[in-house]
């Protein structure tokens, strides 16, 4: 598999060339807001990262499950049926690396040793992700100390990089090398060029100026960790919104919801948020995260802890840095996670 | 600014040095540019940290329902005002919270910032009444009053109505203005296009509740959306469930809206959320000649009767 | 790709009213397809998601043994709203499980040694499903002596009674079955679940205890089967707490590194004491 190199200036009809066997969604600004989007005439290459995560591609805020029959009168009535779709080819491109990352951390949650989620794989195995180096961290980006970093490759089936007159494409994986092969426009890229990007990409990782440590906190227990003092502190000023567990590459949790209009009903999976007392509350009213406190560590402690311990020591973030931009009271996973490791 | 981050600071730390409150609730600077932190000092050292400045998005008021302890709260004039609220609706006792009252000069909106630059700031600085904003290669300056919130622009309480000591003298208050411009004229329009508008405004609604979370008026130990004997809602994102959300979070502010802002400011999708309250303090205001929290011996109108009420139904 | 959220469909073959309180329900579930009925293998201690169309899903203990074949049986107390809704269907409705999930009480491991089954209230359902396990002529000499004290506040809100009364009868299992006051309706036992088990004052010597029941029994029976001498290795209980997926996906019923729901429900006390008090 070679590099590949394009002219910027036939992007659009590399996209246009691909849009025949995927559906392409490409990076847009709408207002103040990048997104992906499909269809757009410009794509945008110049952006830091998309306000949400792109985790919605393969699991929607709202998505339906089963459908089935609620009139007694039906031969089928009350017993769930699939929904009938076949996911559709699709082709992101301009991903970043750190939440084509997040996407490798949820193959591991939405898979485990006895179960695999359809829902997830289903749409994961029919894209393809043509990832974009990162080339302006954010100085809320610390994916260096989490494992990832701004040319991160995993979860990536081509990697771009910008070269100014440029875009230069390494291929991953076999699925990325077919995207290449499909695609108009690209010539083989000469060894300079792929030296230029090393380049660009080390200089990226310097411009990376936000560090955390987390070695302490694999050396401490979760009881050590989970009665430390700090919790109080953050918890003091949390407002336990959603905002973010619903904005995190990494956040996973979903609610299953039964609805139903008229004589037919769906069963949805929702996001849902450890910051909702909601989420633990038993029937019987008991609840075991019945306080702020509990709700706010959780989510961190989940994160830098627990998944560690039941993944292979991978950290469950990536260091995208949503979080901290869009706190409305600006808790800082940094600082959280300093305390942890102090 | 300075100012009255030092006279805040001075207060907060007499007042914990004295033994008067347990806590003192301000604002500490923010890890991230345009934004600053809630924060909560049981020391006169911790006192220090304390900053005043143009980016408390978030109503400190909203810290208080239920408080046993004894607090200070550094409050702006709508602040003041949902302590007012709150010591009416029996949230907090009045003996028990010490308003440390800010004369304020509005707050900037971030996303009015954003928008300019359509660039991420990296860093922002305040001074002589301008915001000067630094991202990867530029550097831009602009007026405070360019880019205040629009609430601010609008506000005609900028002094608190009630407190126990304030940071300076008052600043004065802007005369003159209609706050409901802008919703007079929208009320001219027909009813599918008022629809249509509040159902597009909502539309990026993620349904994470930061608005209700950061509102002083949403105390409820139990919000209507998380009820779940029965359950009122659905919890996906379709857009009746959404729009149901936010018109019942809207009327239940009715009357008690003090137009802060904290929905608007905790909302990570930049959704104009007291596009749903304004109109409602407006026909409270009109109809019942009321604004909340200006006093604490004042009850609500829709929370009490009186004989001279303008609607014949009631008589 | 299989969906493992995908209920087998099961037609509700026998409700029976278990307390004279009316919220424990026992229903007797049938298979729609036998292939289903081949594929839900279970072992004593699984739950299962009990999953009503139009109202969701709820995580309930297997109270059937897999040496009962051609049903299940599940025993829901009804207190949220799935749990309401099944309350109110009727012999012969459709509805669905999907499982079987989680772990299991680790039988094997249980081999040779002598069992202490400790349950208070409506927790005794998987451990109804245990003993009839064990009892099961194929499983019996398996084990030792099996102790078995189950205690509730009325005799009326006792479960089971055909199953504990026959055992009563026979001469290789010891039930204390236990009221918490005099009752007159009661010529059993009295007297608190932990007081009754020290009573009984089972050997904890090369024995393992099952215990399960409300948190106020199992705050008062953890001391007392300490002071009978089990280790906390020895000591294995059920956890509940809220559930969606099952399959340790979703995230509801994490608690420090477990999911509940596929690392348990059974945990043993040591294990537990690593554990935030998250359930």
């Amino acid at each position: 598999m070679a590099d590949m190199i394009l002219k910027k200036s036939a992007l659009a009809d590399f996209i246009k060339s691909l849009s025949g066997s995927y559906k392409v969604f490409t990076p847009s600004r709408e207002g103040q807001e990048v997104k992906f989007a499909s269809n757009q005439g410009k794509v945008l290459l110049d952006f830091q990262n998309t306000l949400l995560s792109p985790k919605d591609f393969f699991f929607p805020q709202s998505e339906r499950m089963f459908e089935y029959s609620t009139d007694p009168a039906a031969a089928d009535a009350f017993i769930l049926k699939d929904i009938a779709t076949e996911p559709e080819p699709r082709l992101v491109f301009g991903i970043r690396p750190c939440d084509a990352r997040a996407f490798v951390i949820l193959d591991r949650i939405f898979k485990n040793d006895q179960y695999t989620d359809s829902y997830w794989f289903a749409r994961r195995e029919a894209t393809t992700l043509i990832g974009l180096g990162c080339q302006n961290p954010c100085p809320t980006c610390f994916c260096l100390s989490v494992g990832g970093g701004p040319f991160s490759e995993e979860g990536l089936d081509v990697l771009a990089c910008d070269l100014g007159e440029t875009l230069l494409f390494k291929p991953l994986t076999e699925k990325g090398q077919q995207a290449l092969d499909k695609a108009e426009g690209l010539a083989e890229a000469d060894d300079k060029t792929s030296q230029e990007a090393a380049r660009i990409k080390e200089q990226a990782e310097a411009a990376i100026s936000s560090r955390i440590s987390t070695d302490k906190i694999d050396e401490k227990t979760v009881m050590e960790l989970y009665e430390a003092p700090h919790w109080e502190v953050v918890q003091e000023r949390c407002l336990n919104c959603g905002v973010c567990t619903f904005v995190c590459p990494t956040c996973h949790c979903f609610d299953i919801q039964d609805e139903v209009a008229g004589k037919v009903g769906d069963r949805i999976r929702n996001w849902d948020t450890c910051m909702s007392w909601l989420f633990t509350q038993h029937g019987s009213g008991h609840n075991p995260r019945a306080d702020k406190t509990s709700r706010v560590r959780q989510r961190f402690m989940h994160k830098f802890k627990y998944i560690p311990m039941k993944r292979g020591g991978d950290i469950g973030c990536v260091g995208c840095g949503r979080c901290i931009m869009l706190c409305p009271v600006n808790i800082d996973v940094r600082d959280v996670v300093r305390d942890m490791n102090a | 600014m300075e100012e009255r981050t030092k006279k805040i600071r001075e207060i907060a730390k007499r007042l914990l040095s004295e033994g008067r409150v347990d806590v003192v609730l301000g604002y500490r600077a923010g890890t991230v540019p345009l934004k600053n932190a809630p924060y909560f000092a049981r020391t006169p050292e911790e006192a220090e940290n304390f900053i005043w400045d143009s980016h408390g998005r978030i109503n400190l008021a909203n810290f208080l329902p239920q408080r046993q302890d004894r607090v200070a709260v550094v409050a702006k004039g709508c602040d003041a005002r949902n302590i007012v609220n709150h010591i009416v609706e029996n949230q907090i006792k009045r003996d028990q919270v010490y308003i440390i009252g800010v004369p304020c000069q509005g707050m900037i909106d971030p996303g009015l910032v954003y928008e300019r630059e359509g660039r991420l700031i990296e860093e922002a600085i305040e001074a002589d009444g301008r915001l000067i904003v630094k991202g990867q290669g530029f550097e831009t300056t602009m007026e405070r009053t360019e880019v205040l919130r629009q609430n601010c622009r609008s506000c005609a309480y900028r002094n608190p109505p009630l407190y126990d000591e304030l940071v300076t003298d008052p600043v004065p208050e802007q005369e003159g203005l209609d706050p409901y411009e802008d919703i007079k004229e929208f009320l001219t329009r027909p009813n599918s296009e008022r629809f249509d508008y509040f159902e597009k405004l909502i539309e990026p609604c993620i349904r994470c509740y930061a608005c209700r979370d950061a509102c002083p008026l949403c105390y409820c130990a139990v919000c209507f959306v998380d009820e779940h004997m029965p359950q009122w809602l659905g919890k996906s994102i379709d857009p009746r469930d959404k729009m149901t959300f936010h018109i019942l979070r809207a009327f239940h502010c009715a009357g008690r809206c003090t137009d802060c802002g904290a929905c608007e400011a905790a909302c990570p999708m930049n959704i104009k959320v007291r596009q749903f309250t304004r109109r409602l303090e407006m026909d409270v205001k009109e109809l019942y000649g009321y604004e909340a929290g200006l006093s604490p011996d004042i009850q609500p109108p829709l929370t009490v009767y009186r004989p001279d009420d303008p609607q014949d139904f009631i008589k | 790709m299989s969906n493992p959220y995908k209920p087998y469909p099961v037609r509700i073959d026998k409700v029976i009213v278990e307390t004279e309180d009316k919220n424990l329900r026992s229903f007797r579930l049938v298979f729609l397809n036998p292939e289903d009925d081949k594929a839900f293998d279970y072992t004593p201690g699984q739950f299962a998601e009990l999953s009503l169309a139009g109202y969701g899903e709820i995580p309930i203990g297997i109270a059937s043994s897999p040496t009962e074949k051609g049903h299940l049986l599940f025993t829901v107390n009804k207190v949220g709203a799935v749990s309401s809704a099944l309350h109110n269907m009727k012999e012969g409705d459709i509805m669905g499980v999907r499982g079987p999930l989680g772990n299991s009480y680790p039988l094997k491991d249980m081999e040779g040694r002598d069992i202490v089954i400790v349950a208070g209230g409506f927790a005794v359902t998987t451990l109804r499903s245990t003993i009839t396990w064990m009892l099961d002529p194929a499983n019996r000499d398996k084990y030792g002596k099996i102790t078995f004290v189950y205690g509730a506040r009325t005799p009326g809100m006792l479960l089971y009674k055909d199953e504990w009364r026959a055992w009563q009868k026979r001469d290789d299992i010891d039930p204390y079955i236990t009221i918490d006051r005099e009752h007159p309706d009661w010529d059993g036992l009295v007297g608190l679940v932990p007081a009754v088990l020290e009573e009984a004052n089972p050997g904890s010597e090369n024995a393992v205890a099952l215990v399960c029941g409300p948190p106020i029994m199992i705050k008062f029976t953890q001391p007392v089967v300490e002071k009978l001498g089990f280790a906390d290795e020895d000591v294995i209980m059920s956890l509940e707490n809220r559930m969606k997926c099952g399959i340790g996906i979703c995230g509801r019923c994490n608690v420090g590194p477990e999911y509940v729901c596929k690392d348990g429900p059974v945990f043993t006390k040591a294990q537990l004491n690593e554990l935030p008090r998250e359930y």
